[in-house]
């Protein structure tokens, strides 16, 4: 379990990093946090020639405030998504979703733009981003474009950045009146990737609910936004009955992987047991 | 005892601090001139030929300094087969270090690879071809037994390992009278030890001297000095092993391993020091794995519930060779032999068959056999409770062996010298808070919330003699050795056989043998793991370190008081026999007044023995072996209780609370005890609900890695509660039996228990570990 020989380099800007990827014709990999990459440089899964270490880039820290978006660099760490109060604020769902995420060693390292771009179908970030309805800054050697989470996210470990492309920040829009949230994931020991997750964002008017958010992760290849749900649940007040119809809605919703270890039927139910628990407790941000 | 002041006191693990600050010393760690490192080629095929095997590719690579393939290894090593004569009619195929010709499992080794740094060694690994013939593997048990089955290896003509059957005359016609029969099958998965440091050596032949040493993580070093001998054709005072500290064995580290001989075979041929520390991949495909059975079992009863008889059919599935030298066998045939033990059941029928199929070996691990049995034993007397309508408290006190009905012989032969079920059963039930956790648990399914209760009595073998392997050929110490001598300042130093992989051993031994010498265990310095510098003995299996190293100690610390009493007596002109040892000195035995102290012994014995009378033995040093005498294996026992809760939405168990009562007879030190029984219990509980070397239908391990095997984390872990009963055992002066395997024995039995009976109300059952959210959703019929 040892990695093979590669070369390291250290950018010091975006663009440093985007050159030093275009002069190894490609056969390089950036490195964020290092707790995917290097385990699997470790497992020998990939050989790169070249890692581009990018956590040296002033334009991928920082979180601040613009205009109603939280702006949060690419290599934010994980604990900061537990502890920052403007995260908390502003990008409720990242804070509910990191005490999920591994162990404290693990989220001291890895980085909000290393968990986004490495696209886990378990992880519990991207989920957090779509269902907080988040835009992703890419880099390019065109310039910078922000793509919506939903678009973001392609297929297993596959994102919208290109090749040679950087991810510098996340931006999430900040809670309206009457927001609430839920989060919560089935695993199988504390830390560990969720069996099932769900991660939950909703505008509650004395009406019912609006602007319903639902990404399920660990249900397919990537986040899965559960629309059918969404619908059932919009202009509804939560009572079991609205709860009862999102649940049943999520057979359309979701067309999970199979396999004997942990068959398609029990990711639907399973999703259907967090969705409702999770609708049973959502709490109120703003 | 001439003293009990530190015997049955707590005192913390003399390694603990030299660990937690980063001063330990491991194999791992050492680092000497011109050592190579070993990385091996695997077999990616759970069978198949070896068509083409080409390293000239790897030979050339960057750091490699030698290549070796079994043409050019295998014969300076003589082969190994792994069967013994007490397992009548037991076969399986010889072994070597790379594989000839055949591969058995994914990850048999195939070629060995030394470079300058393991990194080296690794990227050479990739430029070996190897081309295989792949062969139809043979994955499961009981298909490999159906006629037309291929056979597992060309070295066997039959996929039958060892068959046998114990059986009582009355068995047949229990059955026939019984008012209640219960019976249900089960599935044990195949797991493994996962220590916190992998198996790892460091062999260093020295040509100019014909010595050979290993450095050798391992808890038998004994037993590997004299492999090492046979296997190579050296003289065994030329072979010398040294275990240093070692990251955990639990059984696993005492067999005999292809990377390991070959790793001595490598530096018997190239003359310089060779290393191998196995990575976690290749610990999953080479560590021996445990626990692999499916067994059906039922149990008669007469109308009041006594139990009268058990039928037991255990298939045992122990991969592709039976291992050296203990055997793959041995885990069934304790398997078949546990079954009941606690209870007065006259009448058995055990049968075992032991299949081979194309996987990693299994072996001893920690409690073997014992969690199989219990499980099996504790499930159908909870069933049978339940048939009858009884309490499970209430069914064991009808049936638990009562406590002074000893000796007693169990229904599989076993003898009992003394045990406390009763008195564990009354001090659980205390401890537990029974009848309130009852009324709790009726109150919580009103609101949906389902908890279980699951009891658990076991017996454990601890202090095994030669009974166990001995009789059978196995060239496998039952004895130990202890030489402990006063200093020329007047502290004491003890050099033992038995080992210590973080358990503590060197902690109780320093304990007993101050008790005998009248000084404190601080002052007493203990060394063990080398074979040059310790006698030889069994070291650690089985649980033998407090029973039989104790003994030896103590025997060995009265033998040394009385060379210095003697002394003392000689320089003081008293009677030796007027004379005591306590607070480091010689006191006067009636008055306790101190007479000379200890260092004035060893001052004037060492320097000045002029003085001494003439024809006074000036010897401070005692040796002393001590081989177990009377009954065969001291047995303790002891009873568990697991509260569970389990989310039936979900299938996923929270584990609420364990407890235990155990008899270990007498406590040399609390603290170390209770940590024995708390790391045994999470040893147990993590093969009920997490732990599971899964394959695929080609013979592939799917989870071999730390990420998929899923090994017990603190979090999930209950609060652990232990008392105890102590019974001494009198086939000693000590007195102390084992309670290392204790905690693993019982610990899946009562969570299996307490699961089930949280979903006794939805009319589910579980019978198979471990007991995941999958199989907990199947019973309840969710998926
Ligand atoms: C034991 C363990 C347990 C874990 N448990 C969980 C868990 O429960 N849930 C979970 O979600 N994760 C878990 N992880 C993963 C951990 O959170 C990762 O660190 C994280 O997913 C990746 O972040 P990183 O910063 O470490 O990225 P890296 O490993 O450095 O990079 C990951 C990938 O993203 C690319 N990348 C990184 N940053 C950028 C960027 N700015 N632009 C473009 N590409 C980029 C890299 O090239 C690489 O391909 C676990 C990891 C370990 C080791």
């Amino acid at each position: 379990m040892k990695s093979p020989a590669f070369e390291y380099v250290r950018a010091e800007s975006v663009a440093d990093a985007m050159s030093a990827y275009a002069e190894a014709d490609g056969d390089a990999v950036y490195l964020s946090g290092g707790h995917s990459v290097v385990p699997s440089l470790a497992l020998r899964l990939q050989a790169p020639a070249l890692l581009i270490d990018l956590s040296n880039i002033a334009a991928l820290s920082g979180i601040s405030l613009h205009d109603g978006w939280l702006r949060i660099g690419a290599m934010t760490r994980h604990v900061q998504a537990l502890k920052d109060p403007l995260i908390a604020a502003h990008a409720p769902l990242f804070t509910a979703a990191a005490p999920f995420v591994a162990h404290p060693a693990i989220r001291n390292r890895g980085t909000l733009g290393g968990s986004l771009a490495h696209a886990d179908p378990a992880s519990e970030f991207p989920a957090a981003a779509v269902a907080m309805r988040a835009e992703l800054e890419i880099a390019s050697s065109q310039g910078i474009r922000r793509v919506p989470a939903d678009d973001f996210f392609v297929d297993i470990y596959e994102t919208a950045i290109e090749p040679g492309e950087v991810l510098q920040a996340i931006h999430v829009p900040s809670p309206v009146a009457g927001q609430v949230i839920g989060f919560d994931e089935i695993a199988r020991r504390r830390g560990d990737y969720a069996m099932v997750g769900a991660a939950v964002q909703a505008v509650s008017r004395g009406s019912g609910l609006e602007d319903v958010s639902i990404a399920l992760f660990s249900v397919g290849n990537h986040p899965v936004r559960a629309r059918k749900a969404q619908a059932a649940l919009t202009g509804r007040m939560i009572d079991a009955d609205a709860i009862a119809d999102a649940q049943a809605a999520l057979e359309d919703d979701l067309d999970p992987p199979d396999d004997p270890q942990f068959p398609a039927s029990m990711r639907l139910h399973l999703a259907r047991v967090l969705l409702g628990r999770v609708l049973a407790n959502l709490e109120a941000v703003a | 005892m001439t003293s009990t002041d530190h015997i049955g006191q707590s005192h913390r693990r003399e390694n603990a601090l030299r660990h937690l600050a980063g001063r330990g010393r491991f194999v791992t760690d050492l680092a000497l001139p011109r050592m190579v490192h070993a990385a091996f080629v695997r077999s990616p095929m759970a069978k198949g030929k070896i068509v083409e095997l080409d390293v000239s590719a790897a030979a050339e690579a960057p750091g490699v300094v030698r290549v070796f393939t079994a043409e050019t290894l295998n014969p300076i090593c003589a082969p190994w087969t792994g069967t013994l004569d007490h397992f009548a009619g037991m076969k399986s195929a010889p072994q070597n270090m790379l594989a000839e010709g055949q591969v058995l499992w994914a990850g048999h080794p195939v070629a060995m690879i030394l470079a300058h740094s393991r990194a080296e060694a690794e990227d050479a690994c990739e430029l070996v071809l190897l081309d295989i013939e792949d062969e139809e593997a043979v994955v499961d048990g009981d298909a490999a037994l159906v006629e037309g089955t291929p056979l597992v290896s060309e070295g066997i003509d039959s996929n039958l390992c060892f068959r046998t059957v114990l059986e009582t005359p009355g068995l047949d016609e229990a059955f026939a009278n019984a008012a209640h029969v219960v019976e249900d099958s089960f599935t044990f998965g195949r797991h493994t030890a996962v220590t916190l440091e992998p198996r790892a050596v460091v062999a260093d032949f020295d040509p100019s001297t014909g010595q050979l040493t290993v450095h050798h993580g391992t808890q038998t070093p004994y037993q590997f000095q004299d492999v090492y001998a046979h296997q190579f054709g050296l003289p065994d005072n030329k072979v010398r092993v040294i275990a240093p500290d070692v990251g955990g064995s639990f059984g696993m580290k005492l067999h005999v391993y292809n990377e390991e001989m070959a790793v001595v075979a490598a530096s018997l041929k190239l003359g310089r020091p060779v290393r191998f520390v196995a990575d976690r991949l290749e610990s999953f495909v080479s560590d021996v794995h445990a626990r692999d059975h499916r067994v059906s079992a039922r149990m008669a009863m007469d109308a009041q519930g006594t139990i009268l008889a058990m039928d037991v059919d255990d298939m045992t599935q122990i991969g592709a060779i039976s291992t050296y030298p203990r055997t793959s066998v041995a885990e069934g045939n304790q398997v078949i032999r546990l079954m009941g033990a606690p209870y007065t059941m006259p009448d058995y029928r055990g049968r075992l068959s032991v299949v081979f199929q194309n996987k990693v070996q299994t072996s001893q691990y920690r409690a073997v056999g014992h969690p199989i049995a219990c499980a099996v034993t504790e499930a159908l007397v909870d069933r049978a409770a339940e048939q009858l309508d009884l309490d499970p408290i209430e069914i064991r006190q009808r049936n638990l062996v009562a406590d002074d009905a000893y000796p007693h012989v169990s229904a599989t032969g076993y003898q009992f010298e003394k045990l406390s079920h009763h008195a564990a059963l009354a001090k659980l039930r205390e401890i537990m808070g029974y009848d309130a956790l009852r009324a709790e648990q009726a109150e919580l399914r009103k609101q949906g919330i389902y908890r279980g209760i699951g009891i658990a009595s076991f017996v454990e073998i601890t202090n095994p003699g030669a009974a166990f392997y001995g009789v059978g050929g196995a060239r496998v110490s039952a004895q130990d050795g202890a030489i402990v001598r006063l200093t020329p300042s007047g502290e004491v130093h003890c050099a033992i056989s038995v080992t210590e992989q973080g358990q503590g051993t060197e902690t109780i031994i320093a304990q007993v043998v101050a008790d005998q010498l009248g000084v404190t265990p601080d002052q007493v310095k203990v060394t063990t793991g080398d074979t040059d510098t310790t006698p030889s003995g069994g070291a650690t299996w089985a649980c033998r370190g407090a029973g039989i190293g104790g003994e030896t100690a103590l025997r060995a610390g009265r033998r040394l008081q009385a060379q210095i009493l003697a002394i003392a007596g000689a320089v003081l002109q008293a009677e030796p026999a007027t004379l005591a040892l306590a607070g480091g000195t010689v006191v006067d035995k009636a008055t306790g007044k101190e007479r000379i102290t200890l260092a004035e012994i060893g001052r004037i014995a060492t320097y000045r023995p002029d003085t001494l009378p003439e024809g006074c033995d000036n010897s401070l040093t005692a040796v002393q072996h001590f081989a177990p005498t009377g009954y065969p294996f001291d047995f303790t026992n002891g009873i568990q209780a697991s509260h569970v809760e389990v989310d039936i939405e979900t299938g996923v168990t929270r584990l609420l609370k364990h407890w235990v009562v155990e008899d270990c007879g007498r406590i040399i030190n609390p603290l170390l005890v209770d940590e024995q029984i708390r790391g045994g219990v999470v040893q147990g509980l993590g093969p009920a609900f997490f732990e599971e070397c899964m394959y695929d239908d080609m013979g592939q391990m799917t989870n071999a890695s730390l990420a998929d095997y899923l090994v017990p984390m603190a979090g999930e872990m209950p609060d652990i509660e232990i008392a105890h009963i102590e019974t001494p055992t009198l086939d000693t002066i000590l007195g102390a039996k084992g309670v290392g395997e204790a905690g693993t024995a019982a610990a899946g039995a009562a969570a299996m228990n307490a699961v089930n009976d949280a979903l006794r109300p939805m009319g589910a059952r579980i019978s198979q570990t471990p007991m995941t959210p999958l199989r907990i959703l199947t019973a309840l019929g969710h998926v």
